[in-house]
Protein backbone atom coordinates (compact mmCIF):
# COMPACT_ATOMS: atom_id res chain seq x y z
CA UNK A 1 0.00 0.00 0.00
CA UNK A 2 1.44 3.58 -0.63
CA UNK A 3 1.26 5.68 2.84
CA UNK A 4 -0.56 8.47 3.65
CA UNK A 5 1.89 10.88 1.80
CA UNK A 6 2.31 8.90 -1.09
CA UNK A 7 -1.29 8.28 -1.56
CA UNK A 8 -1.43 12.43 -1.55
CA UNK A 9 1.56 12.43 -3.94
CA UNK A 10 -0.02 10.04 -6.26
CA UNK A 11 -3.38 12.35 -6.26
CA UNK A 12 -1.26 15.49 -6.81
CA UNK A 13 0.17 13.47 -9.54
CA UNK A 14 -2.96 12.56 -11.28
CA UNK A 15 -4.24 16.12 -10.40
CA UNK A 16 -1.62 17.64 -12.74
CA UNK A 17 -2.73 15.40 -15.75
CA UNK A 18 -6.43 15.03 -14.91
CA UNK A 19 -7.46 18.22 -13.11
CA UNK A 20 -10.17 17.83 -11.33
CA UNK A 21 -10.52 13.84 -11.97
CA UNK A 22 -9.74 12.76 -8.07
CA UNK A 23 -12.49 14.03 -5.50
CA UNK A 24 -11.08 13.03 -2.67
CA UNK A 25 -8.75 10.55 -1.09
CA UNK A 26 -8.91 8.33 1.57
CA UNK A 27 -6.22 6.56 3.82
CA UNK A 28 -8.43 4.27 6.69
CA UNK A 29 -6.97 1.49 7.94
CA UNK A 30 -3.75 1.40 6.17
CA UNK A 31 -6.04 0.98 3.10
CA UNK A 32 -5.48 3.60 0.42
CA UNK A 33 -8.29 5.17 -1.69
CA UNK A 34 -8.58 7.69 -4.28
CA UNK A 35 -12.15 8.64 -4.85
CA UNK A 36 -13.06 9.88 -8.24
CA UNK A 37 -15.67 11.38 -10.50
CA UNK A 38 -17.48 8.52 -12.05
CA UNK A 39 -17.41 10.70 -15.45
CA UNK A 40 -13.52 10.75 -15.91
CA UNK A 41 -12.92 6.88 -14.03
CA UNK A 42 -11.33 5.83 -16.72
CA UNK A 43 -9.04 8.65 -17.34
CA UNK A 44 -7.52 7.96 -13.65
CA UNK A 45 -7.59 4.09 -14.03
CA UNK A 46 -5.41 4.24 -17.24
CA UNK A 47 -3.75 7.18 -15.98
CA UNK A 48 -2.59 4.98 -12.67
CA UNK A 49 -2.05 1.52 -15.34
CA UNK A 50 0.08 3.86 -17.68
CA UNK A 51 1.63 6.64 -16.42
CA UNK A 52 5.17 5.45 -15.95
CA UNK A 53 6.54 5.01 -12.49
CA UNK A 54 3.01 3.90 -11.08
CA UNK A 55 2.30 0.75 -13.49
CA UNK A 56 -1.17 -0.47 -11.26
CA UNK A 57 -1.78 -2.99 -14.13
CA UNK A 58 -3.38 -5.17 -12.43
CA UNK A 59 -7.18 -4.97 -11.38
CA UNK A 60 -7.34 -7.57 -8.42
CA UNK A 61 -11.24 -7.03 -8.35
CA UNK A 62 -14.23 -4.92 -9.42
CA UNK A 63 -17.04 -4.47 -6.93
CA UNK A 64 -19.66 -2.55 -5.91
CA UNK A 65 -21.10 -1.68 -2.59
CA UNK A 66 -24.56 0.20 -2.17
CA UNK A 67 -24.77 3.09 0.82
CA UNK A 68 -28.20 3.18 1.39
CA UNK A 69 -28.71 6.18 3.58
CA UNK A 70 -26.13 8.21 2.17
CA UNK A 71 -26.64 10.74 -0.58
CA UNK A 72 -24.12 9.20 -3.46
CA UNK A 73 -25.76 5.86 -2.92
CA UNK A 74 -23.87 3.55 -5.19
CA UNK A 75 -19.83 2.60 -5.11
CA UNK A 76 -17.93 0.84 -7.77
CA UNK A 77 -14.80 -0.15 -6.37
CA UNK A 78 -11.69 -1.02 -8.40
CA UNK A 79 -8.78 -2.49 -6.55
CA UNK A 80 -5.14 -1.85 -8.38
CA UNK A 81 -1.91 -3.82 -7.90
CA UNK A 82 1.22 -2.35 -8.86
CA UNK A 83 3.12 -5.91 -9.01
CA UNK A 84 6.66 -4.52 -9.01
CA UNK A 85 6.37 -2.00 -5.68
CA UNK A 86 3.86 -4.33 -4.51
CA UNK A 87 1.20 -1.69 -3.48
CA UNK A 88 -2.26 -1.88 -3.25
CA UNK A 89 -4.73 1.17 -4.18
CA UNK A 90 -8.19 1.83 -4.29
CA UNK A 91 -9.99 3.53 -7.03
CA UNK A 92 -14.10 4.43 -5.87
CA UNK A 93 -15.99 5.78 -7.93
CA UNK A 94 -19.21 6.98 -6.45
CA UNK A 95 -23.03 6.87 -8.37
CA UNK A 96 -25.81 8.75 -7.15
CA UNK A 97 -29.19 6.91 -7.61
CA UNK A 98 -30.83 7.95 -10.82
CA UNK A 99 -34.10 9.34 -10.60
CA UNK A 100 -36.98 7.30 -10.62
CA UNK A 101 -38.78 7.00 -13.79
CA UNK A 102 -42.08 8.68 -12.01
CA UNK A 103 -40.02 11.62 -11.49
CA UNK A 104 -41.36 12.01 -7.52
CA UNK A 105 -38.56 12.75 -4.91
CA UNK A 106 -36.97 9.39 -4.09
CA UNK A 107 -36.54 8.48 -0.39
CA UNK A 108 -40.39 10.14 0.01
CA UNK A 109 -42.32 7.24 0.22
CA UNK A 110 -40.21 4.10 0.93
CA UNK A 111 -43.21 1.78 0.80
CA UNK A 112 -43.60 2.67 -3.17
CA UNK A 113 -39.77 1.96 -3.96
CA UNK A 114 -39.78 -1.46 -5.14
CA UNK A 115 -42.01 -1.72 -8.29
CA UNK A 116 -40.37 1.13 -9.77
CA UNK A 117 -38.67 1.64 -12.97
CA UNK A 118 -35.97 -1.70 -12.03
CA UNK A 119 -37.90 -3.43 -14.71
CA UNK A 120 -37.40 -1.13 -17.32
CA UNK A 121 -35.10 -1.99 -20.38
CA UNK A 122 -31.17 -1.43 -19.15
CA UNK A 123 -30.18 2.10 -18.95
CA UNK A 124 -33.16 3.16 -18.08
CA UNK A 125 -33.60 5.10 -14.62
CA UNK A 126 -30.50 3.01 -13.57
CA UNK A 127 -27.46 4.79 -12.22
CA UNK A 128 -24.09 3.97 -14.88
CA UNK A 129 -20.27 4.30 -15.59
CA UNK A 130 -18.15 4.18 -17.77
CA UNK A 131 -16.79 0.10 -18.81
CA UNK A 132 -12.59 -0.32 -18.33
CA UNK A 133 -13.39 -4.09 -20.56
CA UNK A 134 -11.11 -2.40 -22.56
CA UNK A 135 -8.42 -1.18 -19.97
CA UNK A 136 -8.84 -4.70 -18.26
CA UNK A 137 -10.51 -7.47 -19.68
CA UNK A 138 -10.41 -9.46 -16.80
CA UNK A 139 -13.47 -6.73 -15.94
CA UNK A 140 -15.79 -8.46 -18.11
CA UNK A 141 -17.17 -10.66 -15.35
CA UNK A 142 -17.18 -8.63 -12.52
CA UNK A 143 -18.42 -5.86 -14.07
CA UNK A 144 -21.51 -7.97 -15.14
CA UNK A 145 -21.74 -9.06 -11.75
CA UNK A 146 -22.10 -5.82 -10.27
CA UNK A 147 -25.11 -5.20 -13.33
CA UNK A 148 -26.32 -8.35 -11.97
CA UNK A 149 -26.42 -7.56 -8.61
CA UNK A 150 -26.80 -3.47 -8.56
CA UNK A 151 -28.51 -2.55 -11.61
CA UNK A 152 -25.25 0.04 -12.36
CA UNK A 153 -24.89 -0.16 -16.24
CA UNK A 154 -21.50 -0.27 -17.35
CA UNK A 155 -21.11 2.50 -20.73
CA UNK A 156 -19.89 0.28 -23.35
CA UNK A 157 -19.36 -3.44 -22.22
CA UNK A 158 -19.94 -5.84 -24.71
CA UNK A 159 -22.36 -8.37 -23.28
CA UNK A 160 -23.90 -6.40 -20.33
CA UNK A 161 -26.39 -9.19 -19.32
CA UNK A 162 -27.08 -11.04 -16.09
CA UNK A 163 -24.42 -13.64 -15.20
CA UNK A 164 -25.41 -15.48 -12.03
CA UNK A 165 -28.99 -14.68 -12.04
CA UNK A 166 -31.62 -15.91 -14.58
CA UNK A 167 -32.19 -13.76 -17.37
CA UNK A 168 -35.56 -12.88 -17.22
CA UNK A 169 -35.21 -12.35 -13.47
CA UNK A 170 -36.48 -8.67 -12.34
CA UNK A 171 -34.70 -6.42 -9.53
CA UNK A 172 -31.26 -5.77 -8.32
CA UNK A 173 -31.03 -8.13 -5.15
CA UNK A 174 -27.43 -6.59 -3.54
CA UNK A 175 -29.43 -3.33 -3.13
CA UNK A 176 -29.80 -2.24 0.42
CA UNK A 177 -33.59 -1.79 0.03
CA UNK A 178 -34.07 -4.91 -1.67
CA UNK A 179 -35.67 -7.26 0.72
CA UNK A 180 -33.89 -10.72 2.05
CA UNK A 181 -36.80 -13.01 1.22
CA UNK A 182 -37.55 -16.90 0.32
CA UNK A 183 -38.75 -17.74 -3.40
CA UNK A 184 -41.36 -20.36 -2.88
CA UNK A 185 -40.09 -23.81 -3.63
CA UNK A 186 -42.57 -25.43 -6.00
CA UNK A 187 -42.70 -29.40 -5.66
CA UNK A 188 -45.36 -31.28 -6.61
CA UNK A 189 -46.70 -31.64 -3.17
CA UNK A 190 -47.45 -27.84 -2.82
CA UNK A 191 -48.60 -27.44 -6.67
CA UNK A 192 -51.51 -29.79 -5.50
CA UNK A 193 -52.09 -28.21 -2.16
CA UNK A 194 -51.75 -24.43 -3.07
CA UNK A 195 -52.44 -23.74 -6.60
CA UNK B 1 -1.60 -31.35 -31.75
CA UNK B 2 -1.41 -27.42 -32.15
CA UNK B 3 -0.33 -28.00 -35.76
CA UNK B 4 -4.01 -29.87 -36.58
CA UNK B 5 -5.61 -26.79 -34.61
CA UNK B 6 -3.83 -24.47 -37.50
CA UNK B 7 -4.90 -26.18 -39.98
CA UNK B 8 -6.70 -23.89 -42.50
CA UNK B 9 -10.31 -23.87 -41.68
CA UNK B 10 -13.39 -23.46 -43.88
CA UNK B 11 -15.88 -21.44 -42.29
CA UNK B 12 -18.36 -22.97 -44.51
CA UNK B 13 -18.16 -26.93 -43.12
CA UNK B 14 -20.38 -27.50 -40.64
CA UNK B 15 -20.57 -26.02 -36.82
CA UNK B 16 -22.43 -27.75 -34.63
CA UNK B 17 -23.39 -26.49 -31.14
CA UNK B 18 -23.43 -28.67 -28.13
CA UNK B 19 -23.91 -27.73 -24.80
CA UNK B 20 -22.29 -29.75 -22.35
CA UNK B 21 -23.41 -29.87 -18.49
CA UNK B 22 -24.70 -28.41 -16.42
CA UNK B 23 -24.69 -31.85 -14.82
CA UNK B 24 -21.43 -33.59 -15.91
CA UNK B 25 -19.02 -35.53 -14.03
CA UNK B 26 -16.71 -33.35 -16.38
CA UNK B 27 -17.19 -30.27 -15.45
CA UNK B 28 -16.39 -30.17 -11.91
CA UNK B 29 -19.77 -28.45 -10.62
CA UNK B 30 -22.53 -27.04 -12.52
CA UNK B 31 -21.06 -25.27 -14.88
CA UNK B 32 -22.40 -25.55 -18.88
CA UNK B 33 -20.44 -24.72 -21.61
CA UNK B 34 -22.17 -24.02 -24.85
CA UNK B 35 -19.18 -25.36 -27.40
CA UNK B 36 -19.29 -24.43 -31.29
CA UNK B 37 -17.45 -27.77 -32.97
CA UNK B 38 -16.15 -28.39 -35.74
CA UNK B 39 -15.79 -32.29 -36.10
CA UNK B 40 -13.80 -32.72 -32.73
CA UNK B 41 -12.03 -28.79 -32.99
CA UNK B 42 -13.77 -26.55 -30.17
CA UNK B 43 -13.97 -23.36 -32.17
CA UNK B 44 -15.92 -20.92 -29.84
CA UNK B 45 -17.15 -21.45 -26.11
CA UNK B 46 -19.11 -19.60 -23.41
CA UNK B 47 -19.56 -20.72 -20.20
CA UNK B 48 -22.63 -20.34 -18.40
CA UNK B 49 -22.39 -20.15 -14.60
CA UNK B 50 -25.07 -19.31 -11.83
CA UNK B 51 -26.66 -22.94 -11.70
CA UNK B 52 -25.44 -23.01 -7.82
CA UNK B 53 -25.91 -19.43 -6.89
CA UNK B 54 -27.53 -19.13 -3.24
CA UNK B 55 -27.54 -15.54 -2.59
CA UNK B 56 -24.49 -15.97 -0.09
CA UNK B 57 -23.48 -12.50 -0.13
CA UNK B 58 -27.24 -11.33 0.62
CA UNK B 59 -27.88 -13.51 3.03
CA UNK B 60 -24.88 -12.42 4.83
CA UNK B 61 -26.13 -9.06 5.34
CA UNK B 62 -29.16 -10.00 7.73
CA UNK B 63 -26.00 -11.81 9.99
CA UNK B 64 -24.31 -10.65 12.89
CA UNK B 65 -20.60 -11.14 12.05
CA UNK B 66 -20.02 -14.01 14.08
CA UNK B 67 -22.87 -16.00 12.02
CA UNK B 68 -21.51 -15.27 9.08
CA UNK B 69 -18.65 -17.30 9.22
CA UNK B 70 -19.81 -20.51 8.59
CA UNK B 71 -22.12 -19.12 5.69
CA UNK B 72 -18.77 -18.05 3.63
CA UNK B 73 -17.09 -21.36 4.33
CA UNK B 74 -19.99 -22.94 1.64
CA UNK B 75 -18.79 -20.91 -0.85
CA UNK B 76 -16.04 -22.92 -2.43
CA UNK B 77 -16.20 -25.56 -0.64
CA UNK B 78 -12.84 -27.22 -1.23
CA UNK B 79 -10.84 -24.62 0.98
CA UNK B 80 -13.20 -23.74 3.89
CA UNK B 81 -10.53 -22.59 5.89
CA UNK B 82 -9.48 -19.55 2.98
CA UNK B 83 -12.84 -18.27 3.20
CA UNK B 84 -12.69 -18.11 6.70
CA UNK B 85 -9.24 -16.46 7.41
CA UNK B 86 -10.61 -13.71 4.44
CA UNK B 87 -13.62 -12.83 6.26
CA UNK B 88 -12.37 -12.92 9.49
CA UNK B 89 -9.14 -11.54 8.71
CA UNK B 90 -11.26 -8.48 6.97
CA UNK B 91 -13.34 -8.02 10.53
CA UNK B 92 -10.12 -8.35 12.39
CA UNK B 93 -8.57 -5.38 10.30
CA UNK B 94 -11.83 -3.48 10.72
CA UNK B 95 -11.73 -3.56 14.56
CA UNK B 96 -8.07 -3.03 14.22
CA UNK B 97 -7.96 -6.39 16.19
CA UNK B 98 -4.51 -8.30 16.73
CA UNK B 99 -4.47 -12.07 17.14
CA UNK B 100 -2.04 -13.72 19.43
CA UNK B 101 0.97 -15.47 17.66
CA UNK B 102 -0.51 -18.78 18.40
CA UNK B 103 -3.52 -18.04 16.31
CA UNK B 104 -1.42 -16.42 13.66
CA UNK B 105 0.40 -19.93 13.74
CA UNK B 106 -2.56 -22.45 14.21
CA UNK B 107 -3.98 -20.77 10.76
CA UNK B 108 -1.19 -21.06 8.55
CA UNK B 109 -1.33 -24.36 9.74
CA UNK B 110 -4.64 -25.58 8.55
CA UNK B 111 -4.86 -23.04 5.68
CA UNK B 112 -1.51 -25.46 4.39
CA UNK B 113 -3.52 -28.76 5.24
CA UNK B 114 -6.30 -27.08 3.20
CA UNK B 115 -4.62 -25.93 0.34
CA UNK B 116 -2.99 -29.59 0.48
CA UNK B 117 -6.47 -31.17 0.55
CA UNK B 118 -7.83 -28.99 -2.26
CA UNK B 119 -5.01 -29.73 -4.43
CA UNK B 120 -5.48 -33.68 -3.46
CA UNK B 121 -9.07 -33.07 -4.36
CA UNK B 122 -8.03 -31.12 -7.71
CA UNK B 123 -5.09 -33.52 -8.84
CA UNK B 124 -7.14 -36.71 -8.27
CA UNK B 125 -10.25 -35.60 -10.13
CA UNK B 126 -8.17 -34.45 -13.21
CA UNK B 127 -5.99 -37.07 -13.59
CA UNK B 128 -9.63 -38.91 -13.72
CA UNK B 129 -11.15 -36.85 -16.57
CA UNK B 130 -7.63 -38.07 -17.79
CA UNK B 131 -8.41 -41.99 -17.52
CA UNK B 132 -5.89 -42.26 -14.77
CA UNK B 133 -8.83 -43.65 -11.85
CA UNK B 134 -6.03 -44.87 -9.65
CA UNK B 135 -4.97 -41.89 -9.11
CA UNK B 136 -8.31 -40.62 -7.38
CA UNK B 137 -8.04 -43.35 -4.87
CA UNK B 138 -4.24 -42.47 -3.99
CA UNK B 139 -5.21 -38.81 -3.64
CA UNK B 140 -8.81 -39.35 -1.76
CA UNK B 141 -6.33 -41.63 0.50
CA UNK B 142 -4.60 -38.65 1.72
CA UNK B 143 -7.34 -36.24 2.08
CA UNK B 144 -8.95 -38.41 4.14
CA UNK B 145 -5.97 -38.00 6.57
CA UNK B 146 -6.24 -34.46 6.34
CA UNK B 147 -9.69 -34.41 6.87
CA UNK B 148 -8.95 -36.95 10.08
CA UNK B 149 -6.64 -34.34 11.29
CA UNK B 150 -9.24 -31.40 10.88
CA UNK B 151 -12.37 -33.58 12.74
CA UNK B 152 -9.38 -34.37 15.83
CA UNK B 153 -8.59 -30.51 15.87
CA UNK B 154 -11.87 -29.19 15.40
CA UNK B 155 -15.00 -31.64 15.54
CA UNK B 156 -15.59 -31.45 11.46
CA UNK B 157 -14.46 -32.75 8.68
CA UNK B 158 -15.58 -30.04 6.39
CA UNK B 159 -16.71 -26.38 7.08
CA UNK B 160 -15.27 -26.35 10.67
CA UNK B 161 -15.80 -22.72 11.77
CA UNK B 162 -12.52 -23.45 13.40
CA UNK B 163 -11.38 -19.62 12.70
CA UNK B 164 -13.21 -16.88 15.04
CA UNK B 165 -12.57 -13.50 14.82
CA UNK B 166 -9.66 -13.03 16.83
CA UNK B 167 -8.03 -16.27 16.60
CA UNK B 168 -9.36 -19.99 16.74
CA UNK B 169 -11.95 -21.31 18.63
CA UNK B 170 -9.86 -23.90 20.56
CA UNK B 171 -6.40 -25.11 20.61
CA UNK B 172 -5.19 -28.06 19.08
CA UNK B 173 -5.49 -31.09 20.97
CA UNK B 174 -3.19 -34.24 22.54
CA UNK B 175 -1.56 -35.95 19.97
CA UNK B 176 -2.41 -33.27 16.94
CA UNK B 177 1.08 -32.45 16.74
CA UNK B 178 1.87 -36.08 16.62
CA UNK B 179 -0.19 -37.06 13.92
CA UNK B 180 0.60 -33.85 11.68
CA UNK B 181 4.12 -34.19 11.94
CA UNK B 182 3.51 -37.95 10.72
CA UNK B 183 1.30 -36.94 7.93
CA UNK B 184 3.88 -33.74 6.81
CA UNK B 185 7.02 -36.62 7.01
CA UNK B 186 4.62 -38.80 4.94
CA UNK B 187 3.18 -36.21 2.47
CA UNK B 188 6.73 -35.69 0.25
CA UNK B 189 7.02 -39.26 -0.50
CA UNK B 190 2.95 -39.79 -1.24
CA UNK B 191 4.00 -36.65 -4.13
CA UNK B 192 6.71 -38.76 -5.27
CA UNK B 193 4.69 -41.65 -5.87
CA UNK B 194 2.14 -39.86 -7.27
CA UNK B 195 4.67 -37.93 -9.71
CA UNK B 196 5.78 -41.82 -10.22
CA UNK B 197 2.58 -42.39 -11.73
CA UNK B 198 1.99 -39.78 -13.66
CA UNK B 199 5.46 -38.02 -15.62
CA UNK B 200 6.14 -41.13 -17.04
CA UNK B 201 3.00 -41.80 -18.20
CA UNK B 202 3.35 -41.39 -22.18
CA UNK B 203 -0.54 -41.08 -21.96
CA UNK B 204 -0.90 -38.35 -19.48
CA UNK B 205 2.18 -36.12 -20.88
CA UNK B 206 0.65 -36.66 -24.64
CA UNK B 207 -2.78 -35.31 -23.04
CA UNK B 208 -0.97 -32.64 -21.08
CA UNK B 209 2.33 -30.80 -22.26
CA UNK B 210 1.67 -28.35 -24.89
CA UNK B 211 -2.06 -28.23 -24.10
CA UNK B 212 -4.13 -25.40 -22.90
CA UNK B 213 -1.27 -22.71 -22.83
CA UNK B 214 -1.63 -19.20 -22.37
CA UNK B 215 0.79 -16.74 -22.57
CA UNK B 216 1.37 -14.99 -19.24
CA UNK B 217 0.81 -11.46 -20.41
CA UNK B 218 -2.53 -12.81 -21.70
CA UNK B 219 -3.38 -14.66 -18.25
CA UNK B 220 -2.20 -11.34 -16.35
CA UNK B 221 -4.81 -8.93 -18.91
CA UNK B 222 -7.26 -11.77 -17.36
CA UNK B 223 -6.96 -11.49 -13.93
CA UNK B 224 -5.62 -14.74 -13.68
CA UNK B 225 -4.07 -15.51 -10.46
CA UNK B 226 -2.81 -18.58 -8.00
CA UNK B 227 -1.23 -22.04 -9.63
CA UNK B 228 -2.39 -20.92 -13.22
CA UNK B 229 -0.36 -17.75 -13.54
CA UNK B 230 2.63 -19.06 -11.89
CA UNK B 231 2.71 -22.30 -14.50
CA UNK B 232 3.57 -19.48 -16.73
CA UNK B 233 6.63 -18.64 -14.85
CA UNK B 234 4.75 -15.14 -13.36
CA UNK B 235 6.17 -15.91 -9.25
CA UNK B 236 3.28 -13.62 -8.22
CA UNK B 237 1.97 -15.27 -5.03
CA UNK B 238 0.02 -13.20 -1.78
CA UNK B 239 1.80 -15.05 0.70
CA UNK B 240 5.24 -13.78 -0.52
CA UNK B 241 4.07 -10.27 -1.56
CA UNK B 242 1.69 -8.94 1.44
CA UNK B 243 2.55 -9.95 4.98
CA UNK B 244 -0.25 -12.20 6.41
CA UNK B 245 -0.18 -14.81 8.95
CA UNK B 246 2.70 -16.32 10.08
CA UNK B 247 3.92 -16.90 6.31
CA UNK B 248 6.60 -13.97 6.36
CA UNK B 249 8.49 -15.86 9.23
CA UNK B 250 8.52 -19.38 7.64
CA UNK B 251 10.87 -20.54 4.51
CA UNK B 252 9.14 -21.65 1.55
CA UNK B 253 9.43 -21.40 -2.28
CA UNK B 254 6.96 -20.77 -4.95
CA UNK B 255 7.05 -22.83 -7.78
CA UNK B 256 6.99 -21.54 -11.47
CA UNK B 257 6.77 -22.99 -14.51
CA UNK B 258 8.24 -21.78 -17.71
CA UNK B 259 5.66 -22.12 -20.67
CA UNK B 260 2.35 -22.17 -19.00
CA UNK B 261 0.17 -25.37 -20.30
CA UNK B 262 -1.52 -27.83 -18.69
CA UNK B 263 1.77 -29.87 -17.69
CA UNK B 264 3.56 -27.03 -15.87
CA UNK B 265 0.31 -26.16 -14.17
CA UNK B 266 0.24 -30.05 -13.25
CA UNK B 267 3.40 -29.58 -12.21
CA UNK B 268 3.30 -26.12 -10.23
CA UNK B 269 0.79 -27.39 -8.23
CA UNK B 270 2.51 -30.91 -6.95
CA UNK B 271 5.12 -28.81 -6.10
CA UNK B 272 3.12 -26.72 -4.27
CA UNK B 273 2.04 -29.64 -2.04
CA UNK B 274 5.75 -30.20 -1.35
CA UNK B 275 5.95 -26.99 0.11
CA UNK B 276 3.32 -26.80 1.94
CA UNK B 277 3.69 -29.48 3.54
CA UNK B 278 6.78 -27.98 4.50
CA UNK B 279 5.21 -25.35 5.94
CA UNK B 280 2.77 -27.31 8.04
CA UNK B 281 6.11 -28.76 9.65
CA UNK B 282 7.72 -25.43 10.39
CA UNK B 283 4.78 -23.93 11.55
CA UNK B 284 4.44 -27.32 14.03
CA UNK B 285 8.04 -26.34 15.22
CA UNK B 286 8.03 -22.99 15.65
CA UNK B 287 4.21 -23.08 17.60
CA UNK B 288 4.39 -20.20 19.91
CA UNK B 289 3.25 -21.07 23.00
CA UNK B 290 0.07 -18.62 24.51
CA UNK B 291 -3.17 -17.75 24.05
CA UNK B 292 -4.93 -19.32 20.74
CA UNK B 293 -7.79 -16.51 20.67
CA UNK B 294 -7.72 -12.54 21.74
CA UNK B 295 -8.66 -11.70 25.11
CA UNK B 296 -10.66 -8.83 24.02
CA UNK B 297 -14.21 -9.28 25.60
CA UNK B 298 -15.80 -7.00 23.35
CA UNK B 299 -15.35 -9.09 20.54
CA UNK B 300 -14.45 -12.45 21.95
CA UNK B 301 -16.38 -15.28 23.63
CA UNK B 302 -15.09 -15.61 27.41
CA UNK B 303 -13.88 -18.66 27.75
CA UNK B 304 -16.73 -21.08 28.83
CA UNK B 305 -15.19 -22.06 32.22
CA UNK B 306 -15.18 -18.55 33.34
CA UNK B 307 -19.33 -18.53 32.79
CA UNK B 308 -20.30 -19.82 36.11
CA UNK B 309 -17.81 -17.56 38.42
CA UNK B 310 -18.10 -14.15 36.77
CA UNK B 311 -20.85 -12.14 36.18
CA UNK B 312 -19.03 -10.08 33.40
CA UNK B 313 -18.49 -13.12 31.55
CA UNK B 314 -21.75 -13.56 31.36
CA UNK B 315 -22.86 -10.28 30.15
CA UNK B 316 -19.84 -10.44 27.79
CA UNK B 317 -21.25 -14.10 26.18
CA UNK B 318 -24.60 -12.59 26.48
CA UNK B 319 -23.88 -9.35 24.33
CA UNK B 320 -21.98 -11.18 21.99
CA UNK B 321 -24.54 -14.20 21.63
CA UNK B 322 -27.64 -11.94 20.70
CA UNK B 323 -26.65 -8.68 19.47
CA UNK B 324 -23.06 -9.50 18.45
CA UNK B 325 -20.45 -6.98 18.06
CA UNK B 326 -21.07 -3.54 16.68
CA UNK B 327 -17.83 -2.39 14.27
CA UNK B 328 -17.43 0.78 13.61
CA UNK B 329 -18.21 2.48 9.76
CA UNK B 330 -15.71 1.45 7.43
CA UNK B 331 -14.35 -0.82 4.44
CA UNK B 332 -11.84 -3.51 4.26
CA UNK B 333 -9.92 -5.83 0.92
CA UNK B 334 -8.31 -8.23 2.77
CA UNK B 335 -7.32 -10.64 0.13
CA UNK B 336 -4.93 -13.98 1.03
CA UNK B 337 -3.30 -16.76 -1.38
CA UNK B 338 -6.11 -19.26 -1.77
CA UNK B 339 -5.39 -22.62 -3.78
CA UNK B 340 -6.80 -21.22 -6.92
CA UNK B 341 -5.74 -17.64 -6.71
CA UNK B 342 -6.28 -13.95 -4.63
CA UNK B 343 -8.94 -14.55 -2.73
CA UNK B 344 -10.48 -11.50 -1.80
CA UNK B 345 -12.88 -10.65 1.15
CA UNK B 346 -14.58 -6.73 0.64
CA UNK B 347 -16.49 -6.35 3.88
CA UNK B 348 -18.48 -2.80 4.09
CA UNK B 349 -19.43 -2.27 8.30
CA UNK B 350 -21.69 0.45 8.44
CA UNK B 351 -22.00 0.60 12.42
CA UNK B 352 -24.45 -1.55 13.12
CA UNK B 353 -23.76 -5.57 14.14
CA UNK B 354 -24.27 -7.26 10.73
CA UNK B 355 -21.95 -6.55 7.82
CA UNK B 356 -24.02 -4.09 5.03
CA UNK B 357 -22.05 -5.81 2.45
CA UNK B 358 -19.96 -9.10 2.06
CA UNK B 359 -18.16 -9.56 -1.13
CA UNK B 360 -15.97 -12.10 -2.27
CA UNK B 361 -13.44 -11.92 -4.99
CA UNK B 362 -13.53 -15.32 -5.81
CA UNK B 363 -10.45 -16.51 -7.51
CA UNK B 364 -12.76 -19.85 -9.54
CA UNK B 365 -14.39 -16.56 -10.96
CA UNK B 366 -12.18 -14.45 -12.56
CA UNK B 367 -10.05 -17.52 -13.57
CA UNK B 368 -12.87 -18.92 -15.36
CA UNK B 369 -12.42 -15.81 -18.11
CA UNK B 370 -9.14 -17.62 -18.99
CA UNK B 371 -11.00 -21.00 -20.31
CA UNK B 372 -11.53 -19.62 -23.61
CA UNK B 373 -8.28 -19.03 -24.22
CA UNK B 374 -6.83 -22.29 -23.28
CA UNK B 375 -9.74 -24.36 -25.13
CA UNK B 376 -10.36 -23.03 -28.22
CA UNK B 377 -8.71 -24.62 -30.99
CA UNK B 378 -8.14 -27.81 -29.39
CA UNK B 379 -10.23 -30.81 -29.49
CA UNK B 380 -12.97 -31.55 -27.11
CA UNK B 381 -11.33 -34.29 -25.07
CA UNK B 382 -8.37 -31.41 -23.99
CA UNK B 383 -11.14 -28.84 -23.45
CA UNK B 384 -12.40 -31.18 -20.41
CA UNK B 385 -8.77 -31.58 -19.74
CA UNK B 386 -8.08 -27.50 -19.56
CA UNK B 387 -11.34 -27.58 -17.44
CA UNK B 388 -9.47 -29.83 -14.72
CA UNK B 389 -6.31 -28.14 -14.92
CA UNK B 390 -8.20 -24.87 -14.46
CA UNK B 391 -9.62 -26.10 -11.29
CA UNK B 392 -13.13 -24.42 -11.35
CA UNK B 393 -15.23 -25.14 -7.77
CA UNK B 394 -18.16 -23.83 -9.02
CA UNK B 395 -19.83 -23.04 -5.36
CA UNK B 396 -17.34 -20.41 -4.92
CA UNK B 397 -18.19 -19.17 -8.64
CA UNK B 398 -21.49 -18.66 -7.93
CA UNK B 399 -21.48 -17.78 -4.54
Amino acid sequence: MPDAPGLELIRGEIERDCPGAVLATSYDRSQAALVVDPARVLEVLSWLKDQPGQRYDFLSSLHAADYLPNAPRFAVHYELINRDRVERVRVKAMLEDAPPAGGDDREDSPGRESPRSETGPAGQGLPSIDSCVELFPTAEAQEREVFDFFGIVFRGHPNLTRILLPDDYVGWPQRRDFPIGGEPVTFTYSEQRYD
Amino acid sequence: MTEIAEQAVDRDREIMTVNVGPHHPATHGVLRLVVDLEGEMVRELTPVIGYVHTGIEKSCEDKSYWKVIPFVERMDYVSYFFQMEAFCGAVERLIDLEIPPRARYLRTLFLELNRIHSHLVWLGTTALDLGAISMLWYCFRERDKILDLFEMATGQRMHTRYFQVGGVIEDIPLGFEQKCRAFAEEMPIRVGQYQALLDRNEVFLSRTKGVGAVSRERLLELGVTGPLLRAAGEPWDLRKAFDYLAYPELDFKIPVGTVGDNYDRYRVRVAEMVESARIVEQCLDALPEGPFIADDRKYVLPPRSELSTSMESLIHHFKLVTEGYRVGPGEVYYSIESPRGELGCFVVADGSAKPSRVHFRDPSFVNLQAFRDMAVDTYVADMIASLGMLDPILGGVDR
